[in-house]
């Protein structure tokens, strides 16, 4: 199978994933579609980072800040909680295979790659969770920058 | 009325400052009725809000949300001073005025259910825009199980197979046993519903979940329908990850929360670990 396939076939789980989890949490008819995008959103950033220049700590970092960032606006846009966004957002970055790795280390007994694989999956969580620090952060920053412009038109249309 | 007790009690007929008195009694009477009607409504408004607050934490809400929602709730009814004092198992609020002391909500299961969640959002921006009030707010409240929706087992299914599968291909590359694991999956799905209704004890029902999965998987492979057993166990484990509890202690650790974050990070931690004792048992005896 060529690469490009490939890369579409995986694009077409990674929206699913995020749909079949909004099903399992039971997220509404009218986020769903959306939740996907929004899945797929932030792990082309992951995928495309990952790929290119980055590691495995800013890739995560900068997928779980664009979900965070996203899912502020969509939930701003569809007048819903930005959970129902970045929940679903977030499970195509979840650390799963790292994390099985270590289990399976860890029942078969061998240790030291069992803490090799806990060090990744605890430096992966920690980057989602850094850029989800961010992303607040940057959402925070926007609403203000916004609030501000308005109150500056406001005010120099009542000069003029 | 009270001209009347009045009147009979003081036993004198004054028949001059008879209007009077009954006037004034009509007026206090007036008065009393306002005070008991406003008692009423401020009671009802604190009520909404505990519900609401209880419904939010019980479907998997942050806390910063649940915090907004109910001063948001109180301000639009006229309580301006309401307080309100947010944990994961409790709620406990205020009213900010003389006549009806402060309310307790416990929160003893969480569960997610994100539709919950904005159904009380959306009621919540009803209100202010003053399109519903607020005992239409407290009867949706009361009913929200029957106005809110849950997809039947079957469509939750079909998402845990959606997962399932579809994870397999994104972490592992591994798209021949995209089938097997999508069943999989189903099957570990289906042993979580259905201990999550017979026993009360949900770590429990992971670690069932997740030995079912493992099981099922390394058995598979061994009956010849799948070809690795270490990605379809990575694939159908996805359904069960603690995902909401996960992101939920995150946002409440940075809100400053520093009671609800750790207690969710632990709840996550405790959920992590219960799967991989599952997975862990079933590797070893299969």
């Amino acid at each position: 199978m060529n690469p490009i396939e490939f890369f579409i076939i995986k694009c077409i789980c990674v929206y699913l994933s995020g749909i079949g989890f909004g099903l399992i949490v039971n997220l509404p008819h009218k986020a769903l579609n959306i939740a996907g995008f929004n899945a797929l959103l932030g792990w082309l950033v992951y995928y495309v980072i990952i790929n290119t220049w980055g590691g495995l700590g800013s890739s995560n970092f900068f997928g779980g800040l664009c979900i965070g960032v996203t899912s502020v606006i969509i939930a701003r846009w569809k007048k819903m909680p930005s959970i129902l966004f970045d929940v679903p957002g977030l499970v195509p970055l979840v650390p799963g295979g790292q994390a099985y790795n270590t289990i399976k280390s860890f029942a078969m007994g061998n240790y030291q790659a069992a803490f090799s694989y806990l060090s990744e999956v605890i430096w992966i969580a920690g980057s989602i969770a850094l850029g989800f620090i961010v992303a607040e952060l940057v959402n925070k920053i926007r609403i203000k920058v916004e609030r501000d412009l308005r109150k500056l038109k406001r005010s120099r249309k009542s000069k003029i | 009325m009270t001209a009347h007790l009045i009147n009979q009690i003081s036993g004198v007929r004054l028949s001059v400052l008879n209007p009077v008195i009954s006037g004034v009694c009509k007026l206090m009477d007036e008065e009393q009725r306002k005070y008991e009607q406003k008692r009423q409504h401020d009671q009802l408004v604190l009520d909404t809000c505990i519900l609401a607050g209880t419904i939010m934490i019980e479907s998997g809400s942050e806390m910063t949300r649940v915090n907004n929602t109910i001063l948001r709730i109180a301000r639009n009814a006229g309580l301006a001073k309401a307080r309100v004092y947010v944990t994961v198992t409790g709620i406990i609020m205020s009213g900010g005025v003389s006549d009806v002391g402060a309310q307790v909500g416990s929160i003893d299961k969480r569960s997610f259910d994100l539709e919950k969640v904005a159904k009380v959002n959306e009621l919540s921006r009803l209100f202010e825009a003053k399109q519903i009030d607020i005992s239409d707010f407290y009867d949706q409240l009361i009913h929200i199980d029957d106005v809110v929706g849950t997809f039947p087992l079957w469509v939750q299914e079909i998402g845990a197979g959606i997962v399932s599968g579809a994870l397999t291909v994104v972490f592992r590359n591994n798209i021949a046993d995209f089938w097997i694991t999508c069943l999989v999956g189903m099957a570990g799905w289906a042993v979580l519903y259905f201990l999550n209704i017979y026993v009360q004890i949900r770590f429990l029902s992971e670690f069932l979940a997740a030995a079912v999965v493992a099981a099922l998987a390394i058995m598979s492979v061994q009956l010849g329908f799948g070809h690795q057993a270490d990605d379809i166990i990575v694939g159908a484990m996805m359904p069960l990850v603690p995902g909401i509890p996960l992101t939920n202690a995150v946002r409440d650790a940075l809100s400053g929360n520093l009671i609800s974050g750790p207690a969710r990070g632990i709840e996550a931690l405790i959920s992590a670990c219960a799967l991989g004792f599952g997975v862990a048992i079933a590797l070893h005896f299969m």
